[in-house]
């Protein structure tokens, strides 16, 4: 890793929540002067390269200004959703952790 | 005039003892007051129709007598409704199980409503089905179906209500009309006043898991701190005629309600923000406002209403196949090596003992689980100083025979392991899966019973 890089979850806080076979990640800014950098970092080509080896064909980002969050949205991550997994996580809720260690360059 | 909603249970297995201190302040209002339970996940459901089938009496919320009989009595002597989603599979059984509770409370006149018309499996074949957006699967054979449940609206709980409802039982519905119903009720907010409905809606999705909006599902310490979390305060909501809501939660309680905790749960579990569909509104939260406006107080308003769906989420859930999971520890110098070993040498047994269609998974616990996907490659992970790894196969096989094979194979590894392999479990159970559609509004009838004290034990 870049010695510079710093892993996303020095900067941002997340929760992951569960539909069927889809998940999504809400990601929020602690400090909302960086919210625009929130944005250039967490993007949707990055969300999927950390999660391509899960099988994924893409991921979805909705942004939300109004409380400095964006939604990640993924379908099919969960290989097989919470009755249907092989993963010890079914539901996905560990995932938050994942997107948290994206590195980033420090705002 | 304001209207206030505490939850006190947010899934089935949520702490029992959380709703008396949520009913001490509630009682504490000066206000309109009801009190939630959300007790159905959506595999809860099929697990309660198969307990059905074990007992006839069984099939609601099994933790249902531990979670109301602490407060049951308060609430009914005080006019707090109380609404659960709690008859999972069998409301008929919950409400004889809480007029019994209530009766020990000393109240023999309890009014206690039960909704139905969320099972659907006798009407399958009548009913007109597209799948949800989310969903790949096609609409299971029925023979394998366990069960299959609308996500009913606020509606027939509101008509419960205006009937004088003290307790109000469900099987499926979206979980925030537990709170909206409430609401409308106090309120007097029409069905179609879409941006009220919406607020009510958004009361509802912000404490529908309990204490996920009190610090709970949130610590990360040095990060977002929750102090004493061995006794966090469930959440209430106060809500006003015009739609503006403030979450908070009961004094003295652990947890916290901040920013930070909405905003999380506001998000939880939603997808396209702007069209957030439930059964009673599609909700815009794009101009949600959230702001702290004292301690553990935190006002929202802004969101926004258009009209509800013409179609009706519908879960079902079917029997599929069979999982086997087992599990064996390595401890100490090379660990690791030993557990990669284990591991290397079970995937060869498997792939010459077992069936080619077995899904299978490996994980090192206390190495790399969670994050991987299903497939063998696994993330690079150095070894660094390991000394305490599990070796975890998880199989799944339309045969129970095969999947016994496969996690007898990992038994063997006593034997015909690496050096010092001990601990072994081996866990086997029949699949349950869920596949999510949509059915038409106007197919699906929700209907209200009312039965009053003695009589609705004996129902």
């Amino acid at each position: 890793m870049n010695s510079e890089l710093r892993l996303l979850h020095s900067y941002a806080h997340a929760r992951a929540g569960d539909k069927g076979e889809r998940l999504n990640v809400a990601v929020f800014v602690y400090d909302e002067d960086n919210y625009d950098w929130l944005l250039r970092e967490l993007t949707e080509e990055r969300v999927e390269a950390l999660f391509s080896h899960r099988g994924i064909v893409r991921a979805k980002r909705y942004s939300m200004p109004n409380i400095f969050g964006v939604n990640i949205v993924i379908d099919d991550v969960l290989q097989g959703g919470v009755n249907g997994s092989l993963n010890l996580d079914g539901h996905g809720k560990t995932l938050s952790g994942l997107l948290l260690s994206m590195p980033v360059m420090p705002p | 005039m304001t209207v206030v909603v505490g939850c006190g249970a947010g899934f089935s297995g949520d702490r029992t003892d959380a709703a008396v201190p949520l009913v001490d302040a509630l009682l504490r209002y000066d206000a309109p007051r009801a009190l939630m339970f959300e007790t159905l996940g959506e595999r809860t459901l099929a697990a309660a129709q198969l307990a059905r089938l074990k007992d006839s009496d069984g099939g609601d919320e099994p933790l249902l007598e531990a979670f109301l009989s602490p407060v049951l009595g308060e609430c009914l002597r005080n006019d707090v409704a109380v609404l659960g989603n709690f008859g999972a599979a069998n409301p008929e059984a919950a409400r004889r199980r809480v007029a019994g509770l209530a009766l020990r409370a000393g109240i023999d006149d309890a009014c206690i409503a039960v909704i139905q018309g969320d099972d659907v499996r006798e009407q399958m074949y009548a009913l007109d089905w597209q799948p949800w957006e989310g969903e790949r699967r096609s609409l299971p054979e029925l023979k394998h179906v366990v069960a299959a449940n609308v996500y009913l609206g606020a509606d027939a709980l509101v008509d419960a209500l205006s009937q004088e409802a003290q307790v109000v039982i469900t099987g499926r519905v979206a979980d925030p009309a537990l709170a909206l119903a409430p609401l409308r009720h106090h309120h007097g907010w029409a069905y179609d006043d879409w941006d009220r409905i919406a607020a009510g809606t958004l009361a509802g999705h912000l404490i529908e898991c309990g204490a996920q909006v009190t610090g709970g599902y949130f610590a990360d310490p040095g990060f977002k701190d929750v102090h004493d979390m061995a006794n966090l305060g469930y959440p209430i909501v106060e809500v006003e005629r015009d739609g503006s809501l403030i979450v908070t939660k009961p004094l003295g309680t652990g947890g916290l309600v901040t920013e930070q905790t909405v905003k999380e749960q506001l998000l939880y579990e939603i997808h396209d923000p702007s069209a957030y569909v439930t059964p009673d509104v599609v909700l815009d939260l794009t101009s949600v406002e959230i702001r702290q406006v004292g301690r553990d107080r935190v006002s929202v308003k802004g969101v926004r209403g258009k009209p509800a769906p013409e179609r009706l989420k519908t879960t079902i859930s079917f029997l599929e196949g069979y999982q086997g999971e087992a599990e064996i520890s390595y401890a100490g110098p090379n660990a690791l090596a030993r557990a990669k070993l284990a591991r290397d040498t079970l995937r060869q047994r498997l792939a010459s003992r077992c069936p080619a269609d077995m899904k299978s998974r490996f994980d090192l616990i206390g190495v790399s689980s969670v994050f991987d996907g299903d497939s063998s490659v696994w993330r690079d992970i150095s070894d660094g100083l390991s000394e305490d790894i599990r070796l975890r196969l998880a199989v799944e096989h339309a045969q129970r025979a095969v999947v016994e094979l496969a996690t007898q194979e990992l038994l063997a590894l006593y034997c015909c392991g690496p050096a010092g392999g001990g601990g072994v479990r081996r866990h086997h159970t029949r699949r349950l899966k869920t596949a999510s559609y949509l059915v038409r509004r106007d197919q699906i009838k929700p209907r209200v019973s009312i039965c009053q004290g003695r009589s609705a034990r004996e129902q």
